[in-house]
C-alpha cells in the first residue's frame, strides 16, 4: 500500500521537530481547559448557556469525532492540554530539553519516575473509566459544574500521576478518552513509523526510547522501532526529534490500514470495541429516542431505576454485544465447520466492529452537534450566561442547522461504516481463516454488522 | 534551547493559566459586590422537584433588581403578587428578564402562571424587602374577619330559583330596591338568600312572584359591579381558578381529576373536590364577604390555595363578582 512521508518536505519535516508549534498549541488548549473549568465553575448552571458545556461537548467533541480521529487519528493527544503541566513538572521544562544530567533538584525530588504496575498495563482501567464517565454521562454533559469538576478530576489525576510514574502512563493507561482515540487511529490516513526496521535493530543506544539531547525517550512508552499500530503512539512527536538517523517517517496513508492485519488482538482492545459500539448504542436511545423513562433513569442518578438503567448499559456493553458477537462466531463456525479457537475468533474479528463503532460515534455526534450548534454563538459573547454580549452574537436565536440533509448524512455514514466493516471482516478472514466454506463463516458476523447497524440507523434516523 | 525561551515559554504558560481566571473571577467577583445592579437568577422546575430556586429572596428597598429566569424542565411563569408588573415566561434553556424596583417594605410573594403539573400552585417563593427605616404600612383587617365570618361552616341556600336570575328582567318590572339595598356594604355582606328572604319580606314586592325577587336580587348584585370589573374578574379566574373550578364554574377543572399521589403532601381524606360555582344551593347561602375570605385565606387542606399575598384586595373583589355570573344573569 503506497505511502506519502510527509517529512520529505523539508517545512513539514522543520514545523513538525520544532517544540515551539506543538508547546503553542498546547499551551492555547491549557489556557482553554482552564477557561471552560472556571466557567463550569462560576457560570450559569444552565448548560446550554455555559461555555464549559458548549464548548466540550458540542466545539471540542465536534473537532475531535469529526476531524481529529478520523483524519489525524491521535492528532489531539499531541496537543492535548491534560497532561501538559505534569509532563512540564516531571520535566522540570515547559519548552526544551532539560537534559536528564543537568536535571533541576525538583524533578528527583518530586518525581520518583516509578514503573507502571505490570498487571495495569492494559486499557482495563481506560475501559472502566470510560464505562465510568458514560454512566454519568446525563449529568457531565449538562450541567456544567459536574463538567468542571470531571475535567479538574482528570487534571489533578494527570499531575499526580506524572510526578510518581513515568513518562505519560496517565494517557497510555488511565485517561478514559485515550482509549477509544486510540482505537479508532488505527483507521487514520496518517501513522508514524520507522522507515528501515532493520536500521533500528542495530541502533545501540534505541534513543527514541531513552532519549537524549534532542528530546526525551518515547513518553508513550512505546519502542518505536517495533510500532505497528496506531493505538499506543501519541504523536508527540519526540522520536522524530531523537532519532540520530532521521529514521522516522510521518505518513500518510490509506484509510484503516491497521485493521487487516494477521497479528493477535488483544482482549482489552476488543472490549474497546464493544464498549464503544455499545455505548453509541445506548447513547442514541437514551439522549434521541422517544422514551421518557430511559432519559429520567439516566438522569436520577443514585435511584433505583437509575441502578437499573446503569446495569442494564452495562451488561449490554460487557455482556450482551460481546455475547452477541461469540455467537456469531459459533455459528458461523457450525454453519462452516471451521475451527478457531472461540477467543481468538472472538478478538480477530471483533476488529471489523472499529469502523462500524467509529462511524456509528460520527453519525450520532453529527445528530446532536449540528441541532447544538448554534448554542457556540450564544456562549461565545456570553460564556458565563451572566448576559454578556461580548462579540455582539449573544442574542442569536437556537436554530439546529442541516436539518434536512442530516439525516441522510447519517444513513451515509453508517451504511459505510457497514460496508466497511464487512470488508473488514473479508481481509480478517483471508488472514486468519484458511477454508473454503469462509463465507459461510462469515455470514452470521455480517448479520451482527448488519444488526447493529440497523439498529443505530433506526434509532437515529427514524 | 536557550535559557531565555524556556522562561519566556514559562512566563507565557503562567500567563495562560492566570489569564482566563482572571478574566472570569474579577467580573464574577464585581458581580457579587454590586448592590445598585443586583442580578438574581431564578430557577423554575415543577413543585416535586423544587420549584422556585432559590425561593427566598432578601432585598432592600429602593433597589433595582433584574430577575434572570429560566426553566429547567417545562413551561413556568413568574409573577409577584399584588404588583402590577407583567407575567414573564419562564422557558426551559432559555433566560427571559424581568427588572422590578421594590420601593415599600414588606413581604412579596412570587409565584408560577403557568399550569406545570398538579402542584402548580404550590410553586412561590417570597422576597422580603428589607428597608432601613421601620415599615409604616398598616394591614387591612379582611372583611370576613371584622364580620366575624366562619368561612369553613358551609352555608346552605334554604332557597333556590327555579331560573337563573336576570338583572335585565328585574329592569323591565318598573320596581326597585330600596337604595340600602343597594350599598356596596349591604351587597358585600349578605347572601343572596338572605337579601331573597328580606326582599320577599318588603310590602312594595308583595305582589311580585319568587322568580321576579330573584331577578331583583340579581339586579342588586349586577348594580354593584362594572363591566370592566367583571372582564378583569374573567381573565383572573381564567388564569388561577379555572384549572380547578373549571371554566364553566362547574368544579371540574383539568387538575380537579388529578390523582390524590400526585398532589404532594395531600391524602385522599384531606382533599376535597373543588367548590362547583354553579351549584345554587351552595352558592345563594355565601356573601361576598365570605367567597372573599375564601380566596383571601385558602381552603385550610383542600387543596385551594391562599391568594392573599398573589391578588391585590380589588382583584379579588374582581374574582367575587365574576364567580356570581354562574348563578346570575346581567
Amino acid at each position: 500500500m503506497s505511502r506519502f512521508d510527509l517529512t520529505r518536505i523539508p517545512f513539514v519535516k522543520a514545523l513538525l521537530r520544532n517544540r515551539l508549534p506543538q508547546f503553542l498549541f498546547t499551551s492555547l488548549a491549557l489556557g482553554g481547559l482552564i477557561f471552560i473549568i472556571a466557567s463550569g465553575l462560576l457560570g450559569t448552571p444552565v448548560g446550554s448557556h455555559n461555555f464549559a458545556i458548549v464548548f466540550t461537548w458540542i466545539l471540542w467533541w465536534a473537532v475531535l469525532m469529526l476531524v481529529a480521529v478520523p483524519f489525524v487519528g491521535r492528532g489531539w493527544c499531541s496537543i492535548c492540554p491534560v497532561p501538559s503541566l505534569g509532563e512540564w513538572l516531571q520535566h522540570g521544562a515547559v519548552l526544551g530539553r532539560r537534559a536528564v544530567e543537568n536535571s533541576s533538584g525538583f524533578k528527583h525530588i518530586f518525581n520518583p519516575n516509578k514503573r507502571w504496575p505490570v498487571k495495569l498495563r492494559n486499557i482495563w482501567l481506560q475501559n472502566g473509566l470510560f464505562i465510568l464517565v458514560a454512566l454519568f454521562s446525563a449529568i457531565v454533559l449538562t450541567i456544567p459544574l459536574v463538567t468542571a469538576v470531571v475535567l479538574i478530576a482528570m487534571f489533578l489525576v494527570a499531575i499526580i500521576i506524572s510526578l510518581v510514574y513515568e513518562r505519560r502512563v496517565f494517557c497510555r493507561y488511565i485517561c478514559p478518552v485515550g482509549g477509544f482515540i486510540g482505537l479508532y487511529s488505527r483507521l487514520a490516513p496518517l501513522e508514524l513509523r520507522v522507515k528501515d526496521t532493520a536500521l533500528c535493530s542495530s541502533h545501540q543506544q534505541k534513543t527514541c526510547y531513552t532519549g537524549n539531547q534532542a528530546g526525551y525517550g518515547c513518553p508513550w512508552l512505546v519502542y518505536p522501532g517495533s510500532l505497528a499500530v496506531n493505538t499506543n503512539c501519541g504523536l508527540c512527536l519526540e522520536c522524530l526529534r531523537t532519532c540520530p538517523y532521521d529514521n522516522i517517517a510521518i505518513n500518510l496513508r490509506s484509510f484503516g490500514s491497521d485493521l487487516n492485519l494477521a497479528g493477535k488482538a488483544r482482549l482489552d482492545d476488543t472490549y474497546k470495541a464493544f464498549i464503544m459500539l455499545g455505548s453509541a448504542i445506548a447513547y442514541a436511545a437514551i439522549f434521541l429516542g422517544p422514551w421518557g423513562t430511559l432519559k429520567l433513569a439516566a438522569y436520577q442518578i443514585g435511584t433505583l431505576p437509575w441502578f437499573i438503567y446503569a446495569l442494564t448499559f452495562m451488561f449490554f456493553m460487557l455482556v450482551g454485544l460481546p455475547g452477541l458477537f461469540v455467537l456469531s462466531v459459533k455459528v458461523g463456525q457450525l454453519f462452516s465447520g471451521v475451527t478457531i479457537p472461540i477467543q481468538r475468533g472472538f478478538t480477530t474479528f471483533a476488529q471489523s466492529l472499529i469502523p462500524l463503532g467509529l462511524t456509528a460515534w460520527i453519525a450520532f455526534s453529527l445528530s446532536f452537534i449540528f441541532t447544538n450548534f448554534s448554542y457556540i454563538w450564544i456562549t461565545f459573547s456570553d460564556p458565563l450566561g451572566w448576559g454578556w454580549d461580548l462579540f455582539g452574537t449573544a442574542q442569536t436565536t437556537w436554530q439546529p442547522y442541516l436539518v434536512n440533509v442530516l439525516p441522510f448524512l447519517e444513513a451515509s455514514i453508517l451504511l459505510l461504516g457497514l460496508f466497511w466493516s464487512v470488508r473488514t471482516l473479508w481481509k480478517l478472514a483471508e488472514k486468519h481463516i484458511s477454508s473454503e466454506k469462509v463465507v459461510r463463516f462469515l455470514i452470521p458476523l455480517a448479520v451482527f454488522c448488519l444488526g447493529t447497524s440497523f439498529s443505530l440507523l433506526w434509532l437515529l434516523v427514524a | 534551547m536557550t535559557k531565555t525561551s524556556e522562561i519566556l515559554a514559562r512566563v507565557w504558560v503562567g500567563l495562560l493559566i492566570l489569564a482566563p481566571i482572571l478574566v472570569l473571577l474579577i467580573p464574577a467577583l464585581q458581580r457579587a459586590n454590586r448592590p445598585d445592579e443586583r442580578v438574581i437568577e431564578i430557577h423554575g422546575k415543577i413543585p416535586e422537584e423544587g420549584g422556585f430556586i432559590p425561593s427566598d429572596l432578601t432585598i432592600p428597598a429602593g433597589e433595582r433588581v433584574t430577575f434572570r429566569l429560566i426553566s429547567d424542565d417545562v413551561m413556568h411563569g413568574f409573577a409577584i403578587g399584588q404588583g402590577d408588573i407583567p407575567a414573564t415566561d419562564m422557558e426551559p434553556g432559555k433566560f427571559s428578564q424581568v427588572s422590578v424596583t421594590f420601593d415599600r417594605p414588606g413581604k412579596y410573594t412570587y409565584y408560577c402562571t403557568r399550569w406545570c403539573g398538579p402542584n402548580h400552585w404550590r410553586m412561590r417563593g417570597t422576597i422580603e424587602v428589607t428597608s432601613s427605616s421601620p415599615s409604616v404600612t398598616q394591614e387591612q383587617t379582611p372583611l370576613y374577619i371584622s364580620l366575624g365570618l366562619n368561612i369553613d361552616t358551609p352555608h346552605p341556600s334554604l332557597v333556590i330559583p327555579e331560573q337563573m336570575p336576570s338583572a335585565f328582567q328585574a329592569s323591565q318590572l318598573g320596581l326597585i330596591p330600596d337604595s340600602s339595598y343597594l350599598l356596596r356594604d349591604y351587597y358585600r355582606q349578605h347572601s343572596p338568600a338572605q337579601t331573597w328572604q328580606s326582599l320577599r319580606n318588603e310590602p312594595a314586592f308583595v305582589d311580585l312572584s319568587d322568580a321576579q325577587v330573584w331577578d331583583l336580587v340579581a339586579l342588586v348584585w349586577y348594580s354593584n359591579t362594572t363591566p370592566e370589573s367583571l372582564q378583569e374578574g374573567k381573565r383572573l379566574y381564567s388564569e388561577n381558578c379555572a384549572a380547578c373550578h373549571g371554566e364553566t364554574g362547574a368544579g371540574d377543572g383539568v387538575m380537579a381529576y388529578a390523582e390524590p399521589e400526585q398532589l404532594a403532601g395531600a391524602s385522599a381524606t384531606q382533599l376535597t373536590k373543588p367548590v362547583d360555582f354553579t351549584d345554587a344551593s351552595q352558592m345563594l347561602g355565601a356573601s361576598p364577604a365570605l367567597l372573599q375570605g375564601k380566596i383571601l385565606r385558602g381552603g385550610m387542606g383542600t387543596g385551594m390555595p391562599y391568594w392573599g399575598p398573589i391578588f391585590t384586595e380589588k382583584q379579588i373583589w374582581d374574582i367575587v363578582a365574576f364567580l356570581w355570573t354562574f348563578q346570575f344573569q346581567p
